[in-house]
């Protein structure tokens, strides 16, 4: 019998959470703080508009590149939150949650041999990604003394003539860093300098608590080189509807609707229903678990540096990145310890890169009752190493 | 400077944290949080702290009630003295001014059905300047001041995710 598999995806490494995540699993009465997204509920409003579409039968596809209002309001909703503007039949393809839209980018803008920058410690998919998609995937390692933020020395580091595409992940997942209009342009200055693509996933653009998010697209000569991806799972708390969106120059959308209509046809005509419900009256909903999020994110900030586990103060998305390089153990060997004796799960900081080694990942997607008493279970953990 | 807007919206659903995690949790200075705290109640902008209690999970019997109260304003006062004489009674937990068909929402506590319609029959209706009084029993409580009392919601979210 021949080899049934392709080499390919057999040589790629299957995800460490997903290792952990078995591990996991087997501790009874374990609590976690695991979870990449968010707690609430979708808001009732857009989940009743879903409801509603179905009940009208509007069962069926929509056009290939996303429902034609939800598209107008991706675009009245970008240039309302960014300032950036975007034609709704053109530059707008609506997508199978964000993580679609970046595999689309990549294979739509990659060449074999090409490279691309991958900052990390970040998502789990961009590398995974960019290799289906034939690139090399090079390694940006963001430094904890920079609040993980990405650098123009950085990237002139790592930069070749083979370089074709930065990807750009903040507000980050997992360490919460940002990158704020100042950090943006210099950064801008080299990918206009060494003529580079942009892949900016901001699917976390709503989740920033300081000042409101600045996307790469807004800083000069950037649009036009730029594929800025969003969604709705982190903004509405909509992670099970799965739709998201890319919205970039037109030549890039047509080739990247091209695979999508091929590989998908359309996103779920339901979620996109509701979509439109959310992008239209969703910004009270949006401030509210904004404020929660940031409540919790101050309380955990607080606690973790009281039971003396060093971390920067992360400003965006919903996590937390203490080190705990003091302790002598590698983040595997943290995580799995702190599961079987406090029954607290945490993801280990190196299932997002190897930088990520030495960290672990705490996320607040929690109501604070639950972090107290995850918070209390940490501490007797640390007090006891 | 303490965003009051926030400050009161965290402490509405939960009035039993303490000023020190209220603090934390605002990025402000306890003490102004303290004096901020302390300035609402001044101001009656917070009038209480109360505890949320489903008494129909207790042995305690409890019977509430709706009541639509139909008035005749009096000259000079409109409707401020009779629902003073309203809710003077400590039966009434509530008394509300309202639009439409009718003019008072009074809600009431009482131990059995017997004894609110008792309320409603000796003291309510025989007020000269009530009109009419409807009476509705409260059955079950869903939800009240947005907590949801019959049903608690587990979370099914996969344990870990990335």
């Amino acid at each position: 019998m021949k080899n049934p598999l392709a080499d390919k995806i057999v040589d790629i490494k299957p995800s460490g959470i997903r290792k952990f995540f078995d591990v996991v699993k087997t501790i009874d009465g374990a609590i976690s703080l695991g979870v990449g997204e968010p707690d609430f509920d979708t808001p009732w409003h857009i989940r009743d508009e879903g409801i509603y579409s179905l009940e009208k039968g509007r069962t069926f596809y929509t056009s290939n590149s996303g429902l034609q209002e939800l598209k107008n309001e991706i675009c009245t909703y970008t240039k309302r939150k960014q300032g950036v503007e975007y034609d709704p039949n053109s530059q707008v393809l609506v997508t199978v949650g964000g993580s679609e839209a970046i595999d689309l980018a990549l294979r739509a803008m990659i060449n074999p041999g090409d490279e691309v920058l991958i900052p990390q410690p970040s998502y789990v998919s961009y590398e995974p990604c960019a290799i289906l998609a034939g690139a090399k995937p090079v390694i940006i390692e963001l430094k904890e003394e920079n609040e993980f933020r990405l650098t123009a020395e950085e990237i002139l580091e790592h930069v070749t003539d083979k370089t074709k595409i930065l990807v750009l992940p903040f507000p980050n997942n997992p360490t919460g860093a940002i990158m704020e209009r100042k950090d943006l342009e210099s950064i801008a200055k080299v990918i206009r300098e060494k003529d580079l693509f942009v892949l900016s996933d901001e699917i976390y653009s709503e989740l920033t608590y300081t000042d409101k998010h600045v996307s790469i697209t807004e800083i000069e000569g950037m649009k036009e080189r730029t594929i800025l991806i969003n969604g709705f799972s982190k903004t509405f708390a909509m992670t099970g509807w799965r739709l998201g969106y890319a919205v970039g120059p037109k030549e890039i959308i047509t080739q990247m609707t091209k695979i999508h209509q091929y590989a998908i046809m359309c996103a779920p005509t339901t979620s996109q229903y509701a979509a439109v419900e959310a992008l239209k009256n969703g910004d009270d909903d949006v401030a509210m678990m904004r404020d929660e999020y940031n409540h919790r994110r101050r309380y955990l900030v607080n606690e973790l540096r009281d039971m003396g586990l060093p971390c920067f103060e992360p400003f965006g998305a919903f996590y937390i990145f203490p080190s705990i390089k003091k302790f002598g153990m590698s983040s595997d060997e943290f995580a799995t310890k702190l599961l079987e004796e406090e029954k607290l799960a945490v993801v280990p900081g190196n299932a997002f890169g190897d930088c990520g080694e030495g960290f672990i990942r705490i996320s607040y997607a929690y109501s604070l009752d639950d972090l107290k008493k995850a918070m209390g279970r940490l501490r007797k953990f640390i007090e006891k190493l | 400077m303490v965003k009051r807007e926030e400050l009161l919206r965290t402490i509405d659903k939960n009035s039993r944290i303490s000023v020190q995690e209220l603090a934390i949790m605002l990025g402000e200075a306890e003490i102004d949080v303290a004096n901020e705290l302390k300035a609402l109640e001044d101001e009656g902008v917070i009038c209480g702290y109360h505890t949320m209690i489903d008494w129909s999970k207790t042995s305690i019997d409890k019977v509430m009630a709706l009541i639509e109260v139909k008035v005749t304003p009096q000259r000079g006062i409109g409707f401020d003295s009779i629902a003073e004489r309203i809710y003077k009674y400590p039966e009434v937990t509530s008394v509300y001014l309202m639009s439409g068909g009718f003019d008072l929402m009074v809600i009431l506590e009482g131990k059995s059905l017997k004894e609110v319609a008792s309320f409603v029959t000796n003291k309510l209706s025989p007020l000269e300047t009530v009109l009419s009084c409807s009476t509705h029993f409260i059955l079950q409580k869903y939800k009240d001041h947005g907590t949801i009392l019959t049903k608690k919601y587990d979370d099914t979210r996969e344990i870990i995710t990335p």
